[in-house]
């Protein structure tokens, strides 16, 4: 099968043999030369590090992010695909949001380092913040909690993952990818028949109980197919934290916290089995949706 | 699904609403002003936000273009309204002293053959998953796309064990780096392909696999061999799903900073991503560095982005299942 064999042969090099050879390895102890059970997984769930290597932070703000950014970006995204259905440069309106999605997360991260600098004279976020009249704030920094946005007052450090800099990074997420969920929700809503809506008009309805009673029903399972893979986007999310904060700052997430066990601390058990977490969340949401494609190829 | 939209089809419905709506409440001009009201705040809103999601990128794109006094002295905005003083200085640093122009190459140098060769394979495989009958293609074709599950993180430490065995340390003409292993181009090439593989294979072949089986059929019966039907036949017909692939697997290739970070140590031979990634951790406030340096490696897919929009939107749209 010489079609198949280049194809085949990097596969199994590349991503079989490492994935058996991870979940090996977060077996073993830290330079893999021998095996200590559960212990890795124990080490994960008990946090006994959490200053160097702290476990739950890092799953909480995972699923912070899960939830807030997926959340958020679909929220987003469909208003403004309403919206923008309404207007004449609607073409205007959807590539200036879709541009983000072209650049790298470094650069992304570049950008919004400048945006939350916490000098008012450079910094673009700050300098609005000081103009309405609250103070400058760190905002890839500062663990307060979100009280503090409003009035800068309040417990230094707040309880895990409700944190300021959290927030900020999120935040710097959903800029990259609303554009994404905005093209396809939009691309769902043309496929809404104007007969339905007109028919809705005629017995009376509003703009809003269209909206909610006849729009929001038959787009769902477009925003299903958009949380899927910005849920996946949350897990599996590396770059954007690596840059901005590097995990310090209590904004480590699984991500992050595997690189610094791995190539930082040298500590493999402990990092594959962070991967391993890490597969066991993504496998069951991308098979999911892996089944939804292969169903939507053959209807077509 | 693309971004050009179907303008006509909102506005036509407008008027028959605004008609209906003032026959039934009898309002004529109050309810045309609440009309008005609405449609003024859509725009609103709207415009709002797409300044909102402009201005970061302006922000970065003006700094770029001010001196350095300026940029630490005051906000970018003051460039706008005070005395024009824009300057080149910042690219030319970067460019030169900072090594951003090597990094530029390193990127395409990374970029381009990983993407070509990624597809080529890619195409190889859906081929033959699509249109050739062999024992367990189904659960070969499943083991392979049950592979995107895999986030890359955890391949890191095996293949770069194998990596490290394998290296060749002989250095590359021209291009510079080692042969194969660590540090070298081709190692990148062989790694970023088989990362691809999975979702390039998943995608082609759900493609080739609609192509009308006729044009096969009459092809063999014409006595034309396999590589023939390949190269005549199924790849001129595939060439906007192969367009969108190479855009999106380019992208991502181009704008990958993990791989590089891992199998790309030596700074002479570090990607864009890597090289500003470096800065950032060297020059944290510099922002005349930081802002020029990430606008060069924006520049490139910003050009693909104008350029070639909708093969650009439904490659990145085709490309999400891949996360």
């Amino acid at each position: 099968m010489l079609w198949l064999l280049p194809a085949l042969s990097l596969v199994a090099v590349f991503l079989v043999w490492p994935v058996i050879d991870t979940v090996r390895r977060s077996f073993m102890n830290s330079d893999s030369t021998k095996y200590v059970g559960f212990d890795n997984y124990r080490f994960i769930i008990d946090n006994p590090q959490p200053i160097s290597a702290d476990t739950h932070a890092a799953l909480l703000n995972n699923l912070l992010w899960l939830v807030v950014f997926t959340g958020v970006t679909v929220a987003l995204g469909l208003t403004i695909a309403v919206l923008a259905g309404r207007v004449r440069y609607e073409a205007f309106a959807k590539s200036a949001i879709f541009i983000p999605m072209a650049i790298s997360f470094v650069a992304a991260a570049v950008i919004w380092r400048f945006m939350f600098e916490l000098n008012p004279d450079q910094g673009t976020i700050n300098a609005v913040v000081t103009k309405l009249g609250a103070e400058a704030t760190p905002w890839l920094q500062d663990q307060g909690g979100p009280q503090t946005w409003f009035t800068n007052q309040g417990p230094q450090d707040w309880p895990q993952p409700f944190q300021i800099n959290n927030f900020a990074l999120i935040s710097v997420g959903i800029w990259m990818w609303t554009g994404f969920a905005v093209v396809i929700l939009s691309a769902g809503l043309k496929g809404i028949s104007t007969e339905v809506l007109e028919a809705a008009r005629v017995d009376g309805a509003n703009e809003w109980q269209i909206f909610w009673r006849v729009i929001f029903p038959q787009i769902i399972p477009t925003m299903v197919v958009i949380s899927t893979t910005l849920v996946i986007q949350a897990l599996k999310n590396f770059d954007l934290v690596f840059v901005l904060t590097g995990g310090r700052y209590g904004t480590d997430i699984v991500a992050t916290l595997f690189y610094k066990q791995s190539f930082v601390d040298r500590n493999f058990g402990v990092g594959a089995a962070l991967a391993v977490v890490l597969l066991a969340f993504v496998v069951p949401i991308m098979l999911v949706s892996i089944r939804r494609f292969q169903a939507q190829e053959e209807a077509r | 699904m693309t971004i050009r939209a179907k303008v006509a089809a909102t506005p036509a419905t407008q008027p028959t609403t605004l008609k209906r709506e003032e026959e039934r409440s009898g309002a004529g001009p109050l309810s045309l002003f609440g009309k008005f009201l609405s449609k003024f705040s859509v725009h609103v809103i709207l415009i709002l936000i797409i300044v909102a999601w402009s201005v970061p990128t302006f922000a970065l794109l003006v700094s770029s273009f001010r001196e350095p006094a300026d940029i630490a002295r005051s906000g970018w905005w003051n460039a706008l309204t005070g005395s024009w003083s824009f300057t080149l200085d910042n690219y030319d640093q970067v460019l030169s002293q900072r090594n951003m122009g090597r990094a530029f190459m390193n990127s395409l140098i990374i970029s381009v053959p990983s993407t070509i060769l990624s597809i080529l394979v890619a195409a190889m495989a859906a081929y033959a998953f699509a249109w050739m009958r062999f024992p367990g293609r189904n659960m070969l074709f499943l083991l392979v796309v049950g592979m995107l599950v895999v986030p890359v993180q955890m391949t890191l430490i095996p293949v770069l064990r194998i990596y490290g065995d394998v290296t060749v340390d002989t250095q590359v003409p021209i291009i510079g780096g080692n042969l194969f292993g660590i540090n070298s181009f081709p190692g990148m090439w062989v790694a970023h392909t088989a990362y691809g593989l999975p979702f390039a294979i998943f995608l082609l072949r759900n493609f080739f696999a609609a192509l009308p089986r006729d044009l096969f059929e009459s092809a063999y019966l014409d006595g034309a061999s396999e590589v023939q039907v390949f190269f005549k036949i199924v790849l001129p017909l595939s060439g906007p799903a192969l367009a969108a692939l190479g855009i999106f697997q380019f992208l991502w290739i181009w704008n990958d900073l993990l791989i590089a970070l891992i199998y790309m140590g030596d700074p002479e031979l570090a990607p864009m991503t890597l090289a500003i990634r470096n800065l950032v951790s060297s020059f944290g406030t510099q922002y005349q560095f930081l802002t020029a340096a990430a606008f060069i490696s924006m520049a490139l897919p910003l050009l693909i982005f104008f350029a070639l929009q909708r093969y650009f939107v439904q490659g990145v749209l085709a490309g999400s299942v891949k996360g």
